[in-house]
C-alpha cells in the first residue's frame, strides 16, 4: 500500500512538471507586444509598480530574455521557493490574493457540494432500483437538462425570476447595500442571502454528472451476482438495496467524492462571475481578461496541482476501499 | 446498405413464414448486428425525441437561413419621434466684442476695455500703449489707441443679417450700432444710406438687410438658416412667456416648436419634434420581426438561425479534431504498448491536469488584445478547443484496443502478414466506433456548451458572426435582462434543447450499442 502511494505521488509529481512546462510555453507564446501593452495599461492603474518595474520582474521571473529551458527551470526554482510575483490588476502578491477569496469560493463550492450530494444518491438509487419506470424518465430527463443546462443561461433566468421579478435576492454581489450597518450575526445573513442563487446555480449544473453517475454504478452493483444470491436466500428488498447493494455503490462515490474535494478549492469561474461573488474564481477571470500574467500563471499552476490532489486522493481512496486495485 | 438489405430480406421472410416448416430457420427473423442496434435505439422513446429536436434545430438552422428574408447582419431601421434641439435663445447680458478690419483685438485687451467700460469710459495701458475707451452709445463703446487708430468696438445689442449668406461689414456694424444706441433713425455706411427702424430693422430702400437685437438666436444645427420672421415671432413667444409656439414659414408649411427655459444658463431651448431615422433597436416582436430586433437592429430571429449554424458548425467541427487525436493517438498506444503507451499516457495525464476554461480564457483576451478578426479568432477557437479535448477519446480508444488486439481476429491478421497501421486503423479501430459515436455525440452537447460560454464571456464568436452565446450575451446588459426577454430567452432555449438533444441520443445510442446495459 505504501509503496502503490509512493508511486502514485511520484507519477503525480512527474505529470506536474511538465504541466508547468506547457503552462510557461504558453506564457512564452503570448505576443510580447500584447504582454508589453497590457502591462502599461496596468502600470496607471492607482498603487500600481511602473512599467519598468512590472516587465522587469516578469523577465526575472520567468527569464524572458533567456532560452525556454533554462527559463522554465528558473521559474520552477522561484516557485518552488514559493515566489510566484505580483498581480498586475490587484496589485498584490499572488499568494495573498490567494489567502484572501479562497475562503468564500471554498465555502460556496463546500456547501453545494454537500448539497449535490444530499440530492443525487438518493435520487440516482431511486432512478436504478426503478429501472425503466416513470421516476427513472423523470431523474434521467432532468439529469441530463442538468448537464445540458449552460451555466449563463441558468443564472440569467434565476436572476431575472428571483431579482427582478420576484425581488428575493439581489441581483449581484456578496453583500448588501446596508451591510456595514447590520451586526455580525446579520452581516452573516446577508452573506447567506446573497449566496443562495450562485449555489443553486452549483447544484444544478453540476448534479446532473453525478446522479447519472450514482445510477450506473447502481444499475451495475445490482447485476451482480451477490445481488441475486441476496435475493435468492430471501432476503426482502429493501435490505438488499440499502444493505447489501447501496454499500458497494460507495465504492465508485467514495473516489468520485475524493476527486473533488480539491477541486473546491478552485472556484466556480463562471458562476462567481455571473454574480459578481469575489472568491478565486472572478478574481481569476478579471485577471486573465485584464492580461495580468503572474497572477494567471499563479492560477493555472493552481489549478493544475489541484486536479492532481484529486486524481491523486481518488486513486488512493480507491485503493483502500477496494483492495483488487493494489495487485494490478 | 448491407443492413438495410438484410433488414428488408428479413420482412419478405416474414410475410411468406407460414410456408415454412416449424423448425425451418427461415422462419426466425434475422437481423443484422447493425438493424439490432437501429431497433433498441428506435425503442428508446428519450432518444426519438432527441433525434426530432436535433432534426428540427438542423432544418432550423441550415434551412432557415436560406428560407428567412434577411440575412445575418442586415440592419433595420425605424421612424422615431425625437424631441431635437432646433434652437437657442440667450437673452445678451455681456459685452460681445467686434475688431476693426486690419487689427488685432486681443482676450486682454477686452479684459482691460470692460474695467474700463465699467466706469463708463476712460484710458488704460497695456504693453506701453495707451488705450481710450469711449462712450458711443447705451451700453456701446469703441475702443481705439491714445493715437487715435480704432481697434474695435465692444456692444451689448448684437446686429444680425436678415438674408442668408449676407456678411455684415465692421463699418456697417459699428455705424449701425452707434445710430441704434442713440436712438437715431437713419445712417450711413459703406457709401450707402440705410434706416433704421424702432424695431430694431436695419432697411436699404425698403428693403430689410440686417436687424439688431438683445436676444441672440442661434440654430442647433449647422445648415439651418433662421429667418428673421421665424426670430420675431420667438422673440415675441418669449416676451409673451409661453411654452409652446407655432410658425408658418414662407412655403405656408407649419411648424410646432417647444420652448423650454433653462434658468442656470439663463437660455432658452426651442425644440421640436422631428422624425429620425434610428436604428430599430430592441424592436419587440412583430409581424416583420417574429423575435424583435437586437441590440444593432438586426433580425433576431435570423440571427438564430445563423447563431446555429455557427453553434453546430463549431461542434462538429472540434469533435472531429478530437476524434481524429483521439483515434490516432489512442489507437497506436493501445496497438504498440510498452513505452509508447506510457508516453502517450502520460501526454494524455498532462493534458487532463492542464485546466482548459482558463487557457481558452488567456487566449481570448490575448486575441482581443490583438485585434484579430472574427474569422480567425473562431478558427483558432475551433483548434484550440480540438486540442485540449482529444485526451479522453485517446484514453476511451486505447482502453478498447488493449483488449481487442488479445482477440483471434487479430492473430488472424498477423499472420496474414497485414500492416501495423492497417491492422489499427481498418481491424481495431472500426471495432471502437459505437463507443466513438457515444462518446462524440456526447462531446458535441459540451463542446457546443463551451463555445457558448466562451462567447457569452465575448472571447468566443464575435460579431458579426453570431453564435447562440453571444447573443445570450446581450443580458450582461441588465436592462436587457429586465425588459427584453425575447433577446435572450429564444436562444437559450435553442442552445438547452440541442445540448440536451445531443445528450438524450448519445444516451439511446449507448444503451443500443450495448445491450449488457439494459435489463
Amino acid at each position: 500500500m505504501r509503496n502503490y502511494i509512493i508511486k502514485r505521488i511520484l507519477t503525480s509529481i512527474m505529470i506536474l512538471f511538465f504541466v508547468a512546462f506547457v503552462i510557461y510555453l504558453l506564457m512564452r507564446c503570448l505576443p510580447t507586444s500584447y504582454i508589453e501593452s497590457m502591462a502599461r495599461q496596468l502600470s496607471t492603474q492607482p498603487g500600481a509598480k511602473s512599467y519598468e518595474e512590472w516587465m522587469e520582474q516578469l523577465s526575472s521571473a520567468y527569464n524572458l530574455d533567456g532560452n525556454i529551458i533554462t527559463g522554465f527551470l528558473g521559474m520552477l526554482v522561484q516557485m518552488l521557493t514559493g515566489n510566484f510575483g505580483d498581480s498586475w490588476v490587484y496589485t498584490k502578491p499572488c499568494t495573498e490574493l490567494l489567502k484572501e477569496t479562497v475562503g468564500i469560493s471554498f465555502a460556496m463550492g463546500a456547501v453545494a457540494f454537500v448539497l449535490e450530494l444530499i440530492i443525487a444518491i438518493p435520487l440516482g438509487i431511486i432512478a436504478a432500483t426503478k429501472q425503466y419506470s416513470k421516476t427513472d424518465y423523470v431523474i434521467t430527463v432532468v439529469a441530463l437538462a442538468g448537464i445540458s443546462l449552460p451555466t449563463f443561461f441558468f443564472a440569467s433566468l434565476l436572476k431575472l425570476v428571483f431579482s427582478v421579478n420576484l425581488g428575493w435576492f439581489d441581483l449581484m454581489g456578496l453583500t448588501g447595500r446596508n451591510y456595514s450597518q447590520l451586526s455580525r450575526g446579520g452581516q452573516l445573513l446577508d452573506i447567506a442571502n446573497h449566496l443562495v442563487l450562485p449555489v443553486v446555480t452549483l447544484v444544478v449544473i453540476n448534479i446532473g454528472s453525478l446522479m447519472r453517475y450514482t445510477r450506473t454504478n447502481m444499475l451495475e452493483v445490482l447485476n451482480a451476482d451477490y445481488i441475486r444470491t441476496a435475493r435468492a436466500k430471501g432476503l426482502n428488498e429493501r435490505k438488499v438495496i440499502y444493505h447489501h447493494a447501496f454499500r458497494n455503490t460507495l465504492i465508485p462515490l467514495v473516489t468520485i467524492i475524493g476527486n473533488s474535494l480539491p477541486g473546491l478549492f478552485s472556484g466556480a469561474l463562471i458562476t462567481e462571475t455571473l454574480y459578481s461573488i469575489q472568491g478565486i474564481g472572478y478574481t481569476s477571470y478579471h485577471a486573465m481578461v485584464g492580461g495580468d500574467i503572474p497572477f494567471s500563471m499563479f492560477y493555472l499552476m493552481f489549478m493544475a496541482i489541484l486536479t492532481l490532489a484529486g486524481n491523486l486522493i481518488a486513486d488512493i481512496l480507491y485503493a483502500v476501499v477496494d483492495p483488487r486495485v493494489r495487485i494490478a | 446498405m448491407a443492413e438495410e438489405k438484410n433488414l428488408s430480406n428479413g420482412q419478405g421472410e416474414n410475410a411468406q413464414k407460414e410456408t415454412y416448416s416449424l423448425n425451418d430457420d427461415r422462419r426466425v427473423k434475422v437481423l443484422s448486428p447493425g438493424a439490432m442496434v437501429a431497433k433498441r435505439f428506435f425503442r428508446n422513446r428519450l432518444a426519438i425525441v432527441g433525434l426530432t429536436v436535433l432534426i428540427v434545430m438542423f432544418v432550423f438552422s441550415f434551412l432557415g437561413g436560406v428560407v428567412s428574408p434577411y440575412s445575418q447582419d442586415q440592419i433595420f431601421y425605424t421612424e422615431e419621434i425625437q424631441m431635437k434641439s432646433f434652437a437657442n435663445v440667450t437673452e445678451n447680458t455681456e459685452y460681445r466684442y467686434m475688431a476693426a478690419d486690419g487689427q488685432k483685438f486681443s482676450g486682454v485687451l477686452q479684459g482691460q476695455s470692460v474695467l474700463a467700460i465699467q466706469k463708463g469710459g476712460g484710458t488704460f495701458n497695456y504693453k506701453d500703449v495707451d488705450y481710450v475707451v469711449t462712450k458711443e452709445g447705451e451700453e456701446f463703446f469703441s475702443v481705439a489707441t491714445a493715437d487715435g487708430e480704432m481697434i474695435g468696438i465692444a456692444y451689448m445689442d448684437v446686429v444680425s443679417a436678415s438674408n442668408e449668406g449676407d456678411k455684415l461689414s465692421y463699418a456697417f456694424t459699428y455705424n449701425a450700432l452707434k445710430a441704434y444706441t442713440n436712438g437715431m433713425s437713419s445712417f450711413e455706411a459703406d457709401g450707402s444710406g440705410y434706416e433704421l427702424a424702432e424695431d430694431g430693422s436695419v432697411l436699404l430702400q425698403g428693403d430689410e438687410v440686417a436687424y439688431i437685437s438683445r436676444y441672440v438666436i442661434l440654430p442647433s444645427a449647422n445648415d439651418v438658416f433662421l429667418s428673421r420672421s421665424f426670430k420675431e415671432e420667438l422673440q415675441e413667444a418669449l416676451e409673451q412667456d409661453v411654452e409652446e409656439f407655432a410658425f408658418t414659414n414662407t412655403d405656408g408649411e407649419t411648424n410646432e416648436y417647444t420652448v423650454d427655459y433653462d434658468a442656470y444658463t439663463k437660455s432658452w431651448t426651442v425644440s421640436q419634434e422631428t422624425y429620425t431615422h434610428v436604428f430599430d433597436r430592441y424592436g419587440f416582436p412583430s409581424k416583420e420581426h417574429w423575435l424583435g430586433t437586437d441590440g444593432n437592429g438586426m433580425d433576431m430571429l435570423t440571427r438564430l438561425m445563423y447563431g446555429g449554424r455557427v453553434s453546430l458548425m463549431i461542434g462538429f467541427i472540434v469533435v472531429f479534431i478530437e476524434a481524429l487525436l483521439g483515434i490516432v493517438l489512442g489507437g497506436i498506444s493501445g496497438y504498440f504498448g510498452g513505452w509508447v503507451d506510457n508516453l502517450i499516457m502520460r501526454i494524455v495525464d498532462v493534458f487532463y491536469c492542464i485546466p482548459s476554461y482558463p487557457i481558452l480564457i488567456i487566449l481570448g483576451a490575448a486575441m482581443d488584445g490583438m485585434r484579430m478578426d472574427s474569422q480567425t479568432r473562431m478558427v483558432y477557437m475551433m483548434l484550440l478547443l480540438g486540442f485540449l479535448g482529444w485526451p479522453s477519446i485517446a484514453r476511451m480508444v486505447r482502453g478498447q484496443i488493449l483488449s481487442l488486439r488479445e482477440q483471434e481476429f487479430m492473430t488472424a491478421t498477423e499472420a496474414c502478414g497485414i500492416s501495423a497501421t492497417r491492422r489499427i486503423f481498418r481491424h481495431l479501430v472500426p471495432n471502437v466506433i459505437p463507443q466513438l459515436i457515444v462518446i462524440c455525440t456526447m462531446g458535441l452537447g459540451s463542446t457546443i456548451i463551451t463555445e457558448a460560454t466562451l462567447s457569452f464571456l465575448g472571447l468566443g464568436v464575435k460579431f458579426p458572426f453570431a453564435s447562440w452565446g453571444n447573443i445570450i450575451s446581450d443580458v450582461n446588459n441588465t436592462y436587457v435582462l429586465t425588459n427584453y426577454w425575447f433577446i435572450w430567452i429564444p436562444a437559450g432555449i435553442c442552445l438547452l434543447v440541442t445540448v440536451l438533444a445531443f445528450n438524450l441520443v448519445g444516451d439511446g445510442l449507448r444503451d443500443a450499442f450495448d445491450p449488457r446495459m439494459k435489463r
